[in-house]
């Protein structure tokens, strides 16, 4: 079966079909993602460079070499994260992740620092470059910028544009666009923002990680459970309340004589009603969110979206969501409920 | 050690906004960062309104800088953009790459904080491209300015935001319409109530945030004052202070004796933590959580 599915995707890569890009955070994850059906892994060594810089978490160098050699033979692709911001102290571990990436024959790194984007291009021509979601590249304009000078081919989208801004940025450079299908929601522009080092001292920008779980508290009290990031009481549940991971944009605030999720609520994005006019609108790739989640997750969420993308590809027009992907993403959905984000103008 | 006085942040009434930089041309201020940064539906003052403003500052001896906006989405915002790019007689602060982009090969338009520019060769790169001031990420601490700041040409400047609330975040949605059960596009322009935002506190009663329609700031002040030997030693040329609807000129002004050594730095702090109507931190500076007062 797994073989049937390899050689459909090898006719359609010579299409403009929609590629599937899953997470891994480790090499059975890796693997669970090409065996159910990802065009292409993207994972992150085990230190600062990358933006899921969890403890046990990501690559070191043999896993890397295993998981792309894994990938290569099943006819898939690799990309290795490079997406913080090194700083002077720091920037030869950066460079050293793209030297690792092409050593061991990535495909592609996924770049946020324009500065590594030059690097990367100077010294390892053959490496496809991919502008991180990190980057905070929102329109054409800012796209164009990092293609023309260094040369990216393809660019993760910050959650916060709408479907027609998509189009429109789609319609409007050579660069092509990736955007997030599902997994986790960042509320804010990545790459932009600095709530939890604000908070706890940790940034994704610089240390790779927001809400990181050192600084997480959890506590019984009368009033209920409390969970704290560093200091701050970023919620509290009534028994019976479904409790979500503490980070700042979904917790529960005071805002003018009102409780209340003053960003947003512990949601997952899921866009599979979308994939028809993604596929309209030139989108090249979708994203699924989650290189800190299991194998188990990642088997699962890419099944769905592969079934989803051939269908897509069968049926076309007529192509319509089934209750199953639906019920199975739920599973792994945040407090088990989906938003279309700032894709849909309403949420905006 | 110059002193500029930042964006306003805030959406304030049209005459309001003008009786403020008024005040402003008098003030200790050398620099002045003009325009709007935050929201592009902001509409009490127009594109010519700031160019107006910007002459007249000008004219009064102030170094003025027009800001582009931290997060374009739209073909409008585009439009925005390339009005404040193309315009001629101010330096321009450029807050995403489409900025870059548009400003590339021209000389002196400024790194704004928005953009992430950590190290010294993301730096040396766009000064190659004609930035001629940087202005550091909210985020840094002295070792990133040191670092950074490292073999660059003399003429490059490094600007430090040193006082005000700061803009942690942004987003495609509007808190400030959320909190009302509005969407962005029909807002009702309800930010106009908020001069200085909206608070947002723990369900603890602890002030954490300030809603500031799509921006999302601290609560709490950041305060370099007693830092300034620091900053001097780092290279820092430039103070970046933020303006609020009470006490800006009150805060320039003591900067401006801190910064002359007629106040020292800890008296600064202790007479400035009393114009602010929340807790101080300078966190981040010192390479800490950026909410706490080291």
């Amino acid at each position: 079966m797994v073989w049937g599915k390899r050689r459909a995707r090898c006719l359609r890569k010579e299409s403009d079909a929609v590629e599937l890009v899953c997470p891994a955070g480790s090499l059975a994850a890796l693997e669970a993602a090409v065996d159910h059906g990802a065009d292409w892994v993207y994972c992150g060594l085990r230190d600062d460079t990358n933006a899921r810089n969890f403890p046990g978490l990501n690559f070191d160098d043999a896993a890397l070499a295993a998981g792309i050699a894994y990938a290569h033979r099943r006819g898939r692709r690799v990309a290795l994260a490079v997406n913080t911001y090194p700083q002077a102290a720091n920037w030869g571990r950066s460079t050293a992740a793209l030297d690792r990436a092409a050593a061991a024959g990535a495909d592609a790194a996924i770049v946020a620092d324009p500065a590594l984007l030059h690097y990367a291009r100077a010294v390892h021509p053959r490496l496809e470059l991919h502008l991180s979601v990190q980057g905070s590249a929102t329109s054409y304009e800012a796209l164009e910028f990092f293609r023309e000078r260094f040369g990216v081919r393809r660019a993760v989208l910050p959650r916060v544009l709408s479907l027609a801004q998509v189009e429109q940025v789609a319609r409007s450079t050579r660069v092509e666009i990736e955007v997030f299908g599902f997994g986790g929601l960042c509320v804010m522009t990545e790459g932009r923002c600095s709530l939890s080092g604000w908070v706890c001292g940790v940034s994704p920008n610089v240390a790779g990680a927001c809400s990181p779980a050192q600084a997480v508290r959890w506590r019984e009290t009368r009033a209920g459970l409390e969970a704290r990031l560093a200091a701050v009481l970023v919620d509290r549940y009534a028994p019976g309340e479904r409790a979500a991971y503490p980070t700042v944009c979904k917790g529960r605030y005071q805002v003018a004589g009102e409780v209340y999720h003053a960003f947003e609520e512990p949601v997952s994005l899921n866009t599979l009603e979308l994939l028809p006019r993604f596929a309209a609108i030139g989108v090249r790739a979708v994203k699924i969110e989650g290189r800190q989640r299991s194998a188990a997750y990642v088997a699962q969420v890419t099944r769905v979206w592969r079934e989803a993308l051939d269908a897509l590809a069968r049926e076309g027009a007529r192509f319509a969501v089934r209750a199953e992907w639906k019920a199975a993403l739920a599973r792994h959905a945040e407090g088990s409920q989906c938003t279309l984000g700032a894709f849909s103008r309403p949420w905006k | 050690m110059k002193l500029a006085l930042g964006p306003l942040l805030y959406y304030w009434p049209r005459a309001r906004v003008l009786d403020f930089y008024e005040e402003v041309a008098r003030s200790a201020a050398d620099i002045v960062y003009l325009g709007e940064v935050v929201c592009a539906r902001r509409h009490e003052l127009a594109f010519e309104d700031w160019l107006a403003i910007g002459a007249r500052l000008a004219a009064c001896g102030k170094e003025v800088v027009l800001c582009a906006l931290a997060l374009s989405e739209s073909e409008g915002d585009l439009k925005l953009l390339r009005r404040v790019t193309d315009q001629n007689p101010f330096r321009v602060e450029a807050n995403d790459w489409g900025a870059v982009r548009r400003l590339a090969g021209r000389e002196g338009w400024v790194i704004g904080p928005h953009l992430p520019v950590y190290n010294p060769r993301t730096l040396a790169l766009l000064h190659g491209l004609g930035a001629r001031r940087w202005v550091a990420p909210f985020e840094a601490t002295r070792e990133t300015v040191v670092g950074a700041l490292a073999a660059q040409p003399p003429e490059l400047e490094a600007e430090v935001f040193a006082w005000g609330r700061l803009p942690l975040a942004h987003s495609a949605r509007c808190f400030t319409a959320r909190r009302f059960g509005l969407q962005k596009e029909s807002c009702e322009y309800r930010c106009l109530g908020f001069p200085d935002g909206l608070p947002l506190a723990t369900r603890e009663g602890e002030p954490l945030l300030v809603l500031n329609g799509v921006q999302t700031q601290s609560a709490a002040y950041y305060c370099l004052a007693a830092d300034l030997p620091a900053l001097a030693s780092a290279g820092v040329g430039i103070l970046r202070l933020s303006p609020q609807s009470e006490g800006a000129l009150r805060a320039l002004e003591l900067w401006r004796d801190a910064c002359k050594g007629a106040l020292d730095g800890r008296r600064a702090r202790d007479e400035l933590a009393a114009l602010a109507p929340a807790p101080l931190a300078n966190g981040f500076w010192h390479g800490r959580a950026g909410g706490v007062l080291a």
